[in-house]
């Protein structure tokens, strides 16, 4: 065992430009899969929360209970099976449909997957929200829906913000499962590098630290969006008693 | 009398406890109807059904003669024009002060944010809380929070206002100013249905007081007659301990 530091910084220098696009794509993964999963996992996370009322009429149960049945089945499929495979037989499966790169399949994928994860996250965050304030959102009119965007879904974030910001940073390492289509991300450009001087151990060394750059970034820049989110409510306890 | 709702051999049971049990319940324009009874008597539970926050097992409910129960409304339109104040409170606790009193208006009634501020910091002075329109909903102590949930509920001109136990979560010294804010609102005529145990203030503001055991109503009259000559022994028990006071 053995490495060779000077020469990993070497190999890091010469192949920048190959490591930044890298990188870049490999934020592009993780954004686009973590916003858009986000997006996704609300809908999903919010059919499955759907109250059967007993005033609902026989349609709208009907169609209540198929989007949690179809939405459980989503979250059972996309949480129980690696992100590879599902890379690798999406892409396949639906390349003669929709004839596409495989960077689009990449942010498909990612999002899709992530989306699962966020759907149980979100679902977690909207029981820990209390039933008085769909009650109080019920008994002065609003519906279903307003209750969910106005009063529903903005504490349901912030009460899961911490899960909701590591999905991020799972993102950031797992988007390089994508390499099972050849995406170009990160890891991919690692493989080459490494792959055109046989220098694995230290191109992979270098790899591993800019992944850990990266995950740090996104480690402080959460925390910094936490306490950011937090001091808002804490600033106007001050205005007011001021 | 005109009506505003009325309640007809109501039933309500959750799993084999029959809460209540074939009620009958008139909530007449300008009257001032409190519900007293002991813990259990199904007292809450009349007032949930009533905005439909539970519902009815059998029974109808009538708004103005429209059956609601029965889809002859919308209940998000029959609850715009039924408030609820809850023991709880039950503030958006992701907005502010004045917020709360606003997206009923915004959303529901879809009066511009200008009126609806207007009309929020009309009734947020009527229960003196204007000085806090700007603070956030989750720091205001019990008695505050609940006097912006009256505003709130006054902000969507409500025909009645349905007050489930609105002093029973407060300290002893928070009571006083939450009463005085709903005895003031007795006296400009608002229609009022109150589950209480504020035995002192349902005496002097009621216009029918209900008493209510075991799921259904024992007994029910004007405030001298149940307070002063209960008819029933459960009444005359329950109130004992008030009466000797």
């Amino acid at each position: 065992m053995s490495i060779d530091f000077h020469y990993a910084w070497k190999q890091l220098i010469t192949n920048w430009p190959l490591f930044w696009y890298g990188i870049k794509m490999t934020i592009a993964f993780a954004l686009v899969g973590t916003l858009v999963g986000l997006a996704l996992g609300l809908v999903i996370g919010a059919i499955r929360c759907l109250p059967l009322d007993p005033l609902d009429k026989p349609v709208t149960r009907f169609f209540k209970q198929l989007g949690r049945l179809i939405t459980s089945f989503y979250v059972w499929v996309f949480r129980g099976t690696p992100m590879m495979v599902q890379a690798v037989f999406l892409y396949y499966l639906l390349k003669p449909v929709f004839h596409w790169s495989t960077m689009v399949a990449g942010f498909v994928i990612i999002s899709i997957n992530t989306a699962a994860y966020m759907a149980e996250i979100i679902r977690s965050g909207i029981q820990s929200v209390d039933v008085g304030q769909t009650e109080a959102a019920k008994a002065i009119g609003m519906t279903n829906f307003q209750t969910m965007m106005s009063i529903i879904f903005p504490q349901a974030i912030k009460n899961t913000f911490p899960s909701l910001g590591n999905q991020l940073i799972v993102n950031i390492k797992d988007s390089c499962m994508l390499n099972a289509i050849s995406v170009v991300e990160l890891f991919f450009q690692a493989q080459s590098v490494a792959g055109s001087n046989m220098r694995y151990i230290e191109v992979y060394f270098d790899t591993a630290i800019l992944y850990l750059i990266l995950t740090t970034l996104a480690t402080l820049l959460l925390n910094f969006t936490e306490k950011k989110i937090n001091k808002t409510t804490r600033a106007t306890i001050k205005d007011f008693s001021a | 009398m005109e009506p505003i709702i009325q309640v007809n051999h109501l039933g309500k049971s959750f799993g084999d406890l029959k809460v209540l049990k074939d009620i009958d319940f008139t909530i007449n324009k300008g009257q001032v109807v409190t519900i007293i009874g002991s813990s259990g008597s199904g007292k809450s539970t009349l007032l949930r059904c009533i905005n439909l926050l539970e519902v009815p097992d059998s029974g109808e409910i009538t708004f103005h003669g429209k059956n609601i129960l029965g889809g002859q409304m919308d209940a998000s339109t029959y609850r715009s024009k039924v408030g609820m104040v809850f023991q709880n409170f039950n503030l958006f606790a992701n907005k502010s002060v004045i917020e709360n009193c606003m997206i009923g208006q915004v959303k529901v009634l879809k009066k511009s944010k200008d009126e609806a501020r207007a009309e929020a910091m009309k009734q947020l002075k009527a229960v003196g809380m204007e000085q806090f329109a700007e603070a956030s909903s989750t720091t205001l102590s019990g008695g505050q929070k609940q006097r912006v949930a009256i505003a709130r509920a006054l902000c969507m001109k409500p025909e009645v206002i349905l007050f489930d136990e609105p002093t029973s979560a407060l300290d002893p010294e928070m009571v006083g100013g939450v009463l005085d804010v709903m005895k003031q609102l007795a006296s400009e005529g608002l229609t009022m249905a109150v589950v209480t145990h504020e035995m002192q203030f349902a005496k002097d503001v009621s216009d029918v007081v209900c008493f209510m055991d075991k799921g259904i109503i024992l007994e029910q009259g004007s405030s001298e007659e149940i307070f002063d000559h209960p008819k029933e022994e459960r009444t005359k028990q329950f109130l004992s301990r008030f009466n000797n006071q």
